[in-house]
Parts: structure tokens; C-alpha cells; sequence
């Protein structure tokens, strides 16, 4: 059966793999947060709400079966965050990690920077496979030796060992943000970085940690005033004079850095018109945009709110060129998703490698995929119901009408606790990550 | 002119039906209204985000107010420790038992396992 695929309309997701546990009773700390490739897409990180971060590393492909590409399997794994106390506040400072952002890899080590609510790290993380032997004071042990016994001098030299991966924090950028930071994005000049609260925009330089910039700042003189958050932001892919930030009122405000040092006059407003007909109490609720991400080409960029996803040409700020469905059932049904703050939810969206199919969640631990080129969307499941290796997945359907046709589901049978939030597309290849609550999928497309 | 009559009912019934079919969210509007009539008329004003912006579970501590209520406990009989965790509020003083443990060993990820 036909699907989207990056040019093509014939791709088929197969299940490659499922990391977590299996049982249905979720610690709050196995919740994943986030979830990134790197630039190559070696490398696959996730971060929960325990602070952690674990990274999967792929397998180089084997001749043996050129039908599969690599399998991810665990690389580092480190506590990233810990939860700590703010005392002049009296708040408890949470070590969910809410972003993690991958470095361009510059030398043998790699770099990514994680957040949580208030502070940014960077960490390092490196490979050592030797280790020096025949030290002259010292037993392999690491003991002391008596230097009298030492009757000979020998120089010592470096041993292959088993593989060690280690990851160690090299910057800490803290004190910055007094609200809940929502977002971090590298430059394409790979020697900033900004970091995004409800109200505050920051820029920061990665080798400088006791001072930041900061570049927007809403927050009104008066917090009655206060219409609208930052949501999100990110910064151009190539233009390292460029960012963008979402806001809760469903407009997107791009800013020139070359502009004013304070950004918070725009360059840009994308906002689109509503129909004042159709407003309602849910209105500016469901307009609120949880993610926004920047095309690949630079030439577009994505928005996800709660009920669609609208590509923007940067051209043009009326309107966006495409808007897509996700979940248009939910509708009918905003009264209870307002009661069980299900209306809440912040999904992520993400381009695949040529930006010609966009990927996003959805509830039931379904997630959806849009082909911009064949005008083609799909429904496929997150589940263990469907995880016999290299299976195909069969698209799924949720039923609108009165008449429910058999394999599809009705939206009052919707698990509206089996939400995903995070996806992830391989950089280069339709390789895909998903995460449900606590398990991470990988699915691959079907080679022949 | 019966048949106008009806026409024009059912022309109206028709916009009805429109109406909930064009709009569903107004449906949902007016059944939220209808399970809370006391909610703020207009959302997404400043105590919505205000509340967003707002950290919960602020917990306060005076070291004042904790020194001084040990120092009267001194004095007066200790009270057994409660058998269930009431949530404190008000005049009492917590204690360091009273408080929810955060966890302090480094458990590794399921996803590493």
C-alpha cells in the first residue's frame, strides 16, 4: 500500500525496534521528554523527566543484510539534571529534560547541550578504548608501589581496552531564565546558542557561561497586561542573523539580530487571519503553538498547533502555504480534552530529510505523516502489538461517521493518555523515532 | 402560503443544524458553559497565563517559624508520627518527616537497559 516517503509515495514503515520497559506501570521518571538525532544520525538521544539522558549509537550496516539498515543500540547513558530546591523562591526545581540539542561534531568527541527548567549544560561525551600500562610506581591495580622495589625503569605505553564511553559536563549555564526555559537552537555559526522562556529570549555564547544577552523580553510592566508566552523558538538553519519564536496566541515572530541588539520589535509577523464567526472559548486555547522547526532548505517553517500543522513560506507572512489536519475529530470534543487538560498537550513536529514529507503525534500512540509532494497523509501506531521485527505497519483509521468500518477505532475508544509528543526523523535516511510515554520506537522504511 | 410557512421553519432549522455543523467548537462551548457556569467569560486572558507562569507546589519555609515550633515541641510531648500523609497546610509547621522524599539514589534508565 502506497504511503508518504521522500519523493516517493511508495514507502513502508517497518518496526525495527523498542527500548523501554514493557510493563504498563509507568515510573513518572521513565516519562521521555525529548528526543534528537545528531547531524550524521549516528547517534540518537532521548532525555526523560528523571533528568537522564541515554544516547544510541547505530550499528554500522552489515554486509550480511544489506535489506536493514543499522540497529541503535545504548552508546552513553548519564544524569544529566538533578532536581534541586530554589530556596528564595521555595520552589522545587524539576530535572526534566526539556530539550536536548545536538553540536556539529568538530573533533573525536561529541557535544550536545541539555536543559531543563532553568539551566543549560553542555556535555561532552567521549570514546576511550586505551588505556596506559606499565606505569613504574604504580601496579596495574592502581596500587602504590614501594619505590624500593623499583629496581628497573620502563616507559609505559597505551593498550587497546574495551570500549569506554564517558560523559562529562564542560559548561553550565545557570541563572539565567527566571521562567520555565522552553527551548534551546545552535546557530549555524556553531558558536552561539539561544534559550527560550515563557517571556525571555536569551543568547549565549558555548565557551562563555557567566554572562548571556538577552535579545526578547515580553514581559509586560504590568503582569495584568500579560497577553501571551513564548512557546518556542529556533534559529535559522543558515542564516546565523535569524531566529524565529512561536507564541500561545498562535502567531510567529521572526527578529533580525543585525537589527537591534533588543529584538523585540519583529521583522516578520506570521499570524493567520481567524474568522471572528468561528471564534470560541477554545479558540486562542487551540491556536496556542507548541512547536515551530525551520525546513532543512531554510525557505519554510513548520508550526504545530493543537489540532493541525501549518507550513510557512518566509515570504510570506498571511497566511501558511499548507495546513494539515491531525486529529480534526477532536473538535467535537474540546469540552472534555479542556476538563482532562488534554488541550494542553504540547506535540512536536519535525521535516524529514528533503522536507518533503512532515511527521507529528497524536493520541492512542498514534502519529501521523504528511506528504507535501503526493498530497498524501498517513496514520500509523506506536505499539507492541505490531513489533515482529521488520513487519510492516498497517495504516490506521479513526472513525468519524456514525458507521464504523472494521479495523478502524472511534474516537470515544481513543487512549487519551497514550499520547505522542516527541518524534524524531533521521537526518539523511526515513528512519524514524517515536516516543510513547516511557518506550522509544524505531521504525524503518522497507528496502527491497 | 402553508407551504411558505414551513419553507421558512425548516430554513431555520436548517441554519440550526449549520450552525452546530460549521462550528462544533461553539457546541463544545456551550456544553462547558453549561458544566460551569461560573467560568471566566473570556479565556486565555492574563489568569490563565498567569497560572501557567506560576510554578506549582510552592512550598514555604521560615526557618524562624520551624526553629521556634521545635523549640515549643521540646516542652510538650512529642506526637506520634501520622499513620497516613495528610497534606499540610495551615498553622503546622513541617517537619522533615512530614516532607515527600525525593528520591536520592541514580537509578539507570530503562531505556539503557
Amino acid at each position: 500500500m502506497a504511503g508518504p516517503g521522500g519523493g516517493s509515495s511508495d514507502v513502508q514503515w517497518c518496526f525495527s525496534q523498542v527500548k523501554g520497559a514493557i510493563d504498563d506501570d509507568v515510573a513518572e521518571a521513565d516519562i521521555i521528554s525529548t528526543v534528537e538525532f545528531n547531524h550524521t544520525g549516528e547517534l540518537l538521544a532521548t532525555g526523560d523527566k528523571g533528568g537522564r539522558v541515554v544516547i544510541f549509537q547505530q550499528e554500522p550496516e552489515s554486509k550480511n543484510q544489506p535489506q536493514c539498515r543499522g540497529e541503535y543500540n545504548v552508546y552513553s547513558t548519564f544524569q544529566s539534571h538533578e532536581p534541586e530546591f530554589d530556596y528564595l523562591k521555595s520552589l522545587e526545581i524539576e530535572e526534566k529534560i526539556n530539550k536536548i540539542r545536538w553540536l556539529p561534531q568538530k573533533n573525536a568527541a561529541q557535544f550536545l547541550l541539555s536543559t531543563n527548567d532553568k539551566t543549560i549544560k553542555l556535555w561532552k561525551i567521549s570514546e576511550r578504548d586505551k588505556r596506559p600500562e606499565g606505569y613504574n610506581l604504580k601496579e596495574e591495580d592502581g596500587r602504590y608501589r614501594d619505590p624500593n622495589t623499583v629496581t628497573a625503569l620502563r616507559v609505559p605505553i597505551f593498550r587497546p581496552m574495551d570500549l569506554m564511553v564517558e560523559a562529562s559536563p564542560r559548561r553550565v549555564f545557570a541563572n539565567a531564565h527566571t521562567y520555565h526555559i522552553n527551548s534551546i537552537a545552535v546557530n549555524s555559526d556553531y558558536e552561539t546558542y539561544l534559550s527560550a522562556d515563557d517571556l525571555r529570549i536569551n543568547l549565549w555564547h558555548l565557551e562563555i557561561t557567566d554572562r548571556s544577552f538577552n535579545i526578547v523580553d515580553i514581559k509586560p510592566a504590568n503582569m495584568e497586561e500579560l497577553t501571551e508566552v513564548i512557546t518556542a523558538a529556533e534559529f535559522h538553519p543558515n542564516q546565523c542573523n535569524t531566529f524565529v519564536y512561536s507564541s500561545s496566541k498562535g502567531t510567529i515572530r521572526m527578529c533580525d539580530m543585525r537589527a537591534s541588539a533588543l529584538c523585540d520589535k519583529h521583522a516578520k509577523m506570521f499570524e493567520e487571519p481567524e474568522d471572528p464567526n468561528n471564534r470560541s472559548f477554545f479558540s486562542e486555547i487551540i491556536s496556542s503553538i507548541s512547536d515551530v522547526k525551520f525546513s532543512h532548505s531554510g525557505r519554510y517553517m513548520m508550526t504545530r498547533d493543537y489540532l493541525s500543522v501549518k507550513i510557512w513560506d518566509l515570504n510570506m507572512e498571511t497566511r501558511p502555504v499548507e495546513t494539515y489536519q491531525v486529529h480534526e475529530y477532536l473538535r467535537s470534543k474540546l469540552c472534555s480534552l479542556y476538563e482532562n487538560d488534554c488541550i494542553f498537550d504540547k506535540f512536536e513536529c519535525c521535516w524529514n530529510g528533503n522536507d518533503s514529507v512532515v511527521m507529528t503525534g497524536s493520541y492512542n500512540n498514534f502519529f501521523r505523516m504528511f506528504d507535501r509532494g503526493y498530497r498524501q497523509d498517513v496514520t500509523l501506531e506506536a505499539s507492541r502489538e505490531n513489533s515482529k521485527p521488520r513487519s510492516v505497519l498497517k495504516p490506521r483509521k479513526v472513525s468519524t461517521g456514525g458507521k464504523r468500518k472494521k479495523d478502524e477505532i472511534s474516537v470515544d475508544s481513543l487512549d487519551f493518555n497514550k499520547k505522542i509528543l516527541h518524534t524524531a526523523w533521521h537526518p539523511l535516511d526515513n528512519i524514524i523515532a517515536v516516543a510513547t510515554t516511557n518506550n522509544l520506537y524505531i521504525f524503518q522504511e522497507k528496502l527491497n | 402560503m402553508s407551504e411558505e410557512v414551513e419553507g421558512t421553519r425548516t430554513l431555520n432549522e436548517q441554519q440550526e443544524m449549520e450552525d452546530k455543523v460549521i462550528s462544533p467548537e461553539k457546541a463544545e462551548e456551550a456544553k462547558l458553559k453549561a458544566r460551569y457556569p461560573n467560568l471566566a467569560p473570556k479565556h486565555g486572558g492574563s489568569d490563565f497565563l498567569r497560572k501557567r507562569l506560576q510554578q506549582k507546589g510552592q512550598k514555604y519555609f521560615d526557618s524562624g517559624d520551624y526553629n521556634m515550633a521545635k523549640a515549643k515541641m521540646k516542652n510538650k510531648q512529642l506526637p506520634s508520627a501520622p499513620t497516613e500523609k495528610t497534606e499540610i497546610t495551615g498553622d503546622h509547621i513541617p517537619t522533615p518527616q512530614d516532607l515527600p522524599q525525593r528520591k536520592t539514589s541514580i537509578v539507570t534508565s530503562k531505556l539503557a537497559g
